[in-house]
C-alpha cells in the first residue's frame, strides 16, 4: 500500500488538498495522539500487571473485586482520584506546587516522540535521536524537585534533595553508556540504531546485548534505568519508611494521580530504551526472513513487556537500597566501569577499523 | 511563515524569561526562570539548524548545572528584609555594571551601524562538509583543526575539578566507612561459630 509508505503529511496533502502547513501540523498532532492516549491506557494497564505481578510474588491475590479478574482496578482508581478535593497546603507556594506535577507528567510523555515503534513509525526522526531522550530525561528531576521545594514541608524536600543528587549521579553513567552504543551504532539516530543492531552477532542476533563488549553495560543501563526512573530498589525518594512518602506528601487527588502516572510512563520509557537500545527494537531477535512477517510493533511491546516484567520483579524481591549504598554504586562502581568502556569499546572499533 | 512565529514566540519568552529571572523576589523563582530562558535559547538553536547544541544546552545546563544551583538556593533560608538591605548596600556596584552593560550594548549598535567585520568567511578549510550531519562536521573539525584547543579546554575543566576536590575533601576521623569488598568476602563460618561453655562462664567474643 504505497499511502503506508508516504507520510501522513504527503496522505493528508493529496487526499484533502490541504497546503504542506497544514498537513504536517494535522499529521504531527495526530501523530502526538496516537502515542499519548494508548500510552496512557497501558500506564493503566501496566499499574495492573504491577500490582498483580508483585501480589503474585508474594503469594497474594492482588486486585481482584473490578472488573473480571481486577482489570478495570486502574480505571476506578482514576475515577476515585478524579472525584477526590484537591488539597493545596496553605504555607505552599502555589503555582508551582500546582506546576510541579504536570512538569512530570509532561515530560515522561516527551520522550516518546522519538522512539521507533517500527520502521518509518516514529513521531519525530531526528539526527539527534538519542541526545534527546538523555535531554529529556534530565528535566524530569525538576518536577520532584519543585514539588518538596513548593510543598513546604520537611519531608517532600529531604526527598527532593535526594531525587536531585541521585537522578544527576546516575545520568552521569548513562551518558558513558550510551556513548558506548553511539560509537558501535555509528548515529545517534533511534531508527538508526536499531538498524545498526540487524544481524550484529554472527549475522544472526539482532541486537547488541548478544555482543560480549556490550553486554556488560546493557547490565549497567539496566540498573541505572532503574535508579533514573527511581523505581525499587533505588525509590528513596518516596520511601515510605523514612520520608512518609517523600515528594508526594502534601499531594492529593489529580495531581498525585499525575504523579503516579508520569511514574509509570518513565518506567516504560525505560523499558523501551532497553530494547531499543540494546535488545534491537523492533527487530526480532533472530535475523530469519520468517521472523519478519510478524509485525515489528508487535516486537517491540513483547520486549517493553518483558523489561516491565523484569522491574516489578526486582520491585518485588529487592530490598531498597540505603542512600549512601546507591551513591556509591553510581560514583565508585558504574561511572570508573562505564568510562574505562568507553575507552575499550573505542579503542576495540579503531583496532578493528569499524570507523574507517 | 511557521518559522518567524517560532523565532519570536522562542526570542520573546527568552527575554520576558530572563527580564523574570532579575525581577522576582524569590530567589528560587530566579532560578526557574533561567531555565525557562535556557530552554527558549535551546529552541533558538533548533531553528539556527544547530541541533547538537541546543541539545547540549539542554542537558549540560538544564539537566545539571541548573539542578546545582536550584539544589544550593532551595536550601537558602531566605529572609526578605536581608535582601532589601543587601539590595541598597549593592545598588551602586549594580549601577555600574548596568551603565558597562549600556555602553557596551551602545557601542555595539554604533560599530554595527558602521558595517559589519568580515569573520569566518568560508574559504576551503571551513567550508560545510558534504552530506556530513551537524554532529559529524562538529566531531570533524573539533578533533582535527581545534584538536589542541579542544585539549586544552579539557585540561582547565579537568583542573577546576581536581581544585574543587582538593577544596572540599577533608579527612575526617572517628569514621567507620563501609568496605563491600569484605562485608561480600564475609563466609558463614568464619562469621558464627558454635561454643560450649561451661554453666556460669560467658563465651570470648
Amino acid at each position: 500500500m504505497s499511502w503506508l509508505d508516504r507520510g501522513m503529511t504527503a496522505n493528508f496533502q493529496s487526499w484533502f488538498g490541504w497546503s504542506h502547513e497544514v498537513a504536517w501540523a494535522s499529521a504531527t498532532i495526530l501523530g502526538i495522539l496516537l502515542i499519548a492516549l494508548p500510552l496512557m491506557l497501558s500506564v493503566a494497564m501496566i499499574i495492573y500487571a504491577d500490582r498483580k505481578i508483585w501480589a503474585a510474588m508474594a503469594l497474594r491475590r492482588g486486585p481482584n473485586v473490578v472488573g473480571p479478574l481486577g482489570l478495570l482496578q486502574s480505571f476506578a482508581d482514576g475515577l476515585k482520584v478524579f472525584l477526590q478535593e484537591t488539597i493545596i497546603p496553605s504555607a505552599s507556594n502555589k503555582a508551582l506546587f500546582l506546576l510541579a506535577p504536570i512538569i512530570t507528567f509532561t515530560v515522561a510523555l516527551m520522550a516518546w516522540a522519538v522512539i521507533p515503534f517500527n520502521s518509518g513509525a516514529i513521531l519525530a526522526d531526528i539526527n539527534v535521536g538519542l541526545l534527546y531522550v538523555l535531554a529529556v530525561s534530565s528535566l524530569g528531576v525538576y518536577g520532584t524537585v519543585i514539588a518538596g521545594w513548593s510543598s513546604n514541608s520537611k519531608y517532600p524536600f529531604f526527598s527532593a534533595m535526594r531525587a536531585s543528587a541521585q537522578m544527576i549521579s546516575y545520568e552521569v553513567s548513562i551518558g558513558f553508556i550510551l556513548i558506548c552504543v553511539v560509537l558501535w551504532a555509528g548515529t545517534f539516530n533511534m531508527n538508526g540504531i536499531v538498524m545498526a543492531q540487524k544481524g550484529h552477532v554472527f549475522g544472526l542476533i539482532n541486537g547488541f546485548v548478544a555482543n560480549p563488549l556490550l553486554f556488560p553495560m546493557w547490565v549497567m543501563f539496566l540498573i541505572s534505568g532503574m535508579a533514573e526512573t527511581q523505581r525499587a530498589p533505588f525509590d528513596l525518594t518516596e520511601a515510605e519508611s523514612e520520608l512518609v512518602a517523600g515528594y508526594q506528601t502534601e499531594y492529593s487527588s489529580m495531581s498525585f494521580a499525575l504523579y503516579w502516572l508520569g511514574e509509570y510512563a518513565n518506567v516504560l520509557l525505560m523499558c523501551a530504551l532497553n530494547a531499543v537500545l540494546f535488545w534491537g527494537g523492533y527487530l526480532p531477535p533472530l535475523d530469519l526472513p520468517v521472523l519478519y512477517l510478524v509485525p515489528g510493533w508487535i516486537w517491540l511491546f513483547g520486549k517493553i513487556l518483558f523489561f516491565f516484567f523484569v522491574f516489578s520483579w526486582v520491585k518485588a524481591t529487592v530490598p531498597r537500597y540505603r542512600y549512601d549504598q546507591l551513591m556509591r554504586l553510581g560514583w565508585k562502581v558504574f561511572l570508573p566501569v562505564s568510562l574505562f568502556w568507553v575507552f575499550l569499546v573505542s579503542g576495540y572499533l579503531m583496532y578493528t577499523g569499524h570507523f574507517s | 511563515m511557521i518559522q518567524v512565529l517560532a523565532f519570536y514566540l522562542f526570542a520573546a519568552l527568552t527575554i520576558a524569561a530572563g527580564a523574570f529571572t532579575i525581577l522576582s523576589r524569590n530567589p528560587v523563582h530566579s532560578v526557574l526562570w533561567l531555565i525557562v530562558a535556557f530552554f527558549n535559547a535551546a529552541g533558538l538553536m533548533v531553528l539556527c539548524g544547530a541541533e547538537f547544541i541546543a541539545m547540549l544546552l539542554v542537558i549540560v545546563y538544564v539537566g545539571a548545572v541548573a539542578v546545582l544551583f536550584l539544589f544550593v538556593v532551595m536550601m537558602l533560608d531566605i529572609d526578605f528584609a536581608t535582601l532589601r538591605a543587601g539590595f541598597i548596600r549593592n545598588m551602586p556596584l549594580g549601577l555600574v555594571l548596568a551603565v558597562v552593560l549600556l555602553a557596551e550594548v551602545l557601542i555595539g549598535l554604533g560599530a554595527l551601524g558602521a558595517g559589519g567585520i568580515k569573520l569566518g568567511t568560508p574559504d576551503g578549510s571551513a567550508a560545510p562538509l558534504a552530506g556530513a550531519s551537524n554532529i559529524e562536521a562538529i566531531g570533524a573539525l573539533l578533533y582535527s583543526k581545534y584538536l589542541f584547543l579542544f585539549e586544552a579546554a579539557g585540561l582547565v575543566l579537568l583542573v577546576a575539578m581536581v581544585g574543587a576536590i582538593v577544596l572540599t575533601h577533608r579527612q575526617r576521623s572517628g569514621v567507620r566507612g563501609q568496605n563491600v569488598a569484605k562485608q561480600n568476602a564475609r563466609r558463614p563460618d568464619e562469621a558464627t561459630f558454635n561454643a560450649s561453655p561451661e554453666v556460669g562462664k560467658g563465651v570470648q567474643l
